[in-house]
């Protein structure tokens, strides 16, 4: 347990970076807002293009997460390195709530343009089962009561999710050509005009910078709460 | 090889007694199926058309019924690791219990769907198709399905989230399984067949190792 | 003007609840996410303390 107690190196270095992040998600995220705003509306779609730069970050966002936690997974189970547990464990609620905001504001997107909320398009379709992997693996977590047992349990599930994860977008896209012509949603809508470039790059700058804001700060409550427990048992004896 | 056999045989009897896994799947397997035209309608046209999908989805189901007592048996009354010291590497223990589990359930279902497939009023072309895929996908079902059930397994009330991690998991095969039955329905020819194939493979393959580390790591400590 | 922007061209209906949840789903998670950070030291500061060593 004691290599759970202080990785000091990961401590300091996440203390000095957390605020400078913080800031620069804070100002790329309103330069972001402003010029999603100032950009003009669509030819086509209208002023509903305007989503896309709140649906598109959001989803990369998912999907960088997931490959995150993969990764982590991938060096928990061979380095056995503590950090990595903790990283994937605190990347899972984040990765599921740019999953849900990816959803949400993915069938608003769509609702104007196809006249329903919900379509079983293929990128709405491999979202929502990535949301469901997201879920699994925190209630599998949230299920084992030992901890090092949870991580490691929950390390399997997310390489066997990765792999997966391509044969199931795979197999989506194929179900969805089949049943429907060509996938409606694409990333960025038929075409991305060059003004809507810029608020899109910036706002997904900021998302990025926020998601690891937002992952560094739970890792290192999570690193406090282990630093809490060993203590406890330490004083329990 | 005999070690083998005993393992098998072993599970196979245990999920055939009274009470057991199998018939359970089956009954439940029906039992979805005979209930769907009372929500859904009784007209044929329309029974014909989702009857691959309802099948598939509630062989799905009814499979996953009998997974969360794969390791957890075993593993309650200590079985388990005296079954894990023995001659047979993990790997090959847990492949062996994929395999009674697919002879126990995968496999009835798959001879006792031609049956619920009549109820739906299945196109008669289609039939070959529908056991062809059921074949096939309760392969991966019961592999993929035994990682989900290697995770759960000292969870006490695992079974609820079993489904949830195993499900998702499951999508490639009910997509392409179903997706064979409806091109044979409209008889076009497919790649789905091939695909599901080719996805049981892998899953039958790579399953025995991830379900044998998280087994592994229940067991340890 | 200001009635043309909240319009949105007329998708005032969809632009602005996709906006909306993000801001609420965003805010909640850095809220929550420091919130939890601010408890974690506390109660780690409240256990130092009491065992007055580190």
């Amino acid at each position: 347990m004691l290599e759970y107690a202080n990785p000091k190196r990961f401590m300091d270095l996440s203390g000095a970076l957390l605020p400078w992040l913080g800031a620069v998600a804070a100002l790329l995220l309103a330069v972001g807002l402003y010029l999603s705003f100032a950009a003009p509306p669509d030819y086509q779609q209208g002023d509903t293009v305007r989503i896309m730069f709140v649906h598109v970050p959001a989803a990369w966002i998912a999907m960088m997460a997931y490959g995150l936690m993969a990764l982590a997974s991938l060096v928990s189970l061979v380095n056995r390195h503590p950090l990595a547990d903790v990283a994937a464990k605190s990347a899972a609620p984040f990765g599921a709530l740019f999953t849900a905001l990816a959803l949400i504001t993915g069938s608003l997107w769509g609702r104007p343009m196809w006249g329903t909320y919900w379509v079983w398009d293929a990128r709405l379709t491999s979202f929502l089962i990535l949301l469901f992997l997201y879920l699994g693996y925190i209630a599998l977590w949230n299920a084992i009561e030992d901890e090092t047992r949870a991580a490691r349990a929950c390390a399997i599930l997310a390489l066997v999710g990765v792999v997966n994860l391509p044969i199931i977008e795979f197999s989506v896209q194929w179900w969805s050509t089949l049943h429907q012509g060509e996938s409606i949603v694409r990333a960025g809508g038929p075409l991305i005009a060059g003004v809507f470039l810029w608020p899109l790059f910036l706002m997904a700058l900021g998302y990025t910078a926020l998601f690891f804001t937002l992952l560094l700060l739970r890792m290192r409550t999570e690193i406090l709460d282990r630093r809490v427990r060993t203590l406890a048992l330490g004083r329990g004896r | 090889m005999s070690a083998w056999r005993a393992l098998v045989m072993r599970d196979i009897r245990l999920a055939t007694r009274a009470g057991g896994s199998a018939m359970l799947a089956l009954a439940f397997f029906a039992a979805v199926a005979v209930l769907l035209p009372f929500g859904v309608g009784t007209d044929l046209k329309v029974l014909g058309r989702i009857a691959a999908g309802v099948l598939w989805v509630a062989a799905v189901l009814a499979a996953l019924l009998a997974l969360d007592r794969l390791f957890q048996a075993d593993f309650e009354d200590g079985s388990l690791d005296l079954i894990a010291l023995g001659p047979l590497p993990l790997e090959v223990v847990v492949l062996a219990k994929m395999t009674a589990h697919w002879l126990t359930t995968g496999l009835p279902l798959t001879i006792l769907s031609p049956l619920m497939a009549l109820l739906f009023g299945l196109e008669p072309r289609a039939y070959p198709a529908l056991l062809a895929s059921l074949a096939v996908g309760t392969l991966a079902i019961s592999a993929i399905g035994g990682i989900g059930a290697g995770l759960t397994l000292s969870i006490r009330r695992g079974g609820l989230i079993l489904p949830l991690l195993v499900l998702p998991l499951l999508s490639p095969a009910v997509i392409f399984g179903a997706g064979a039955v409806l091109a044979a329905i409209d008889g076009l020819p497919s790649a789905a067949m091939g695909l599901l194939a080719a996805f049981a493979f892998t899953a039958v393959v790579v399953s025995p190792f991830a379900a044998a580390a998280a087994v592994r790591l229940n067991l340890a400590g | 003007m200001l009635a043309n922007f909240l319009a949105m061209g007329g998708y005032a209906a969809f632009v602005w609840p996709a906006y909306g949840v993000t801001a609420l789903g965003l805010g909640a998670a850095v809220f929550l996410t420091l919130r939890g950070y601010a408890r974690a030291k506390a109660r780690l500061a409240q256990f130092t303390g009491e065992t007055g060593s580190r």
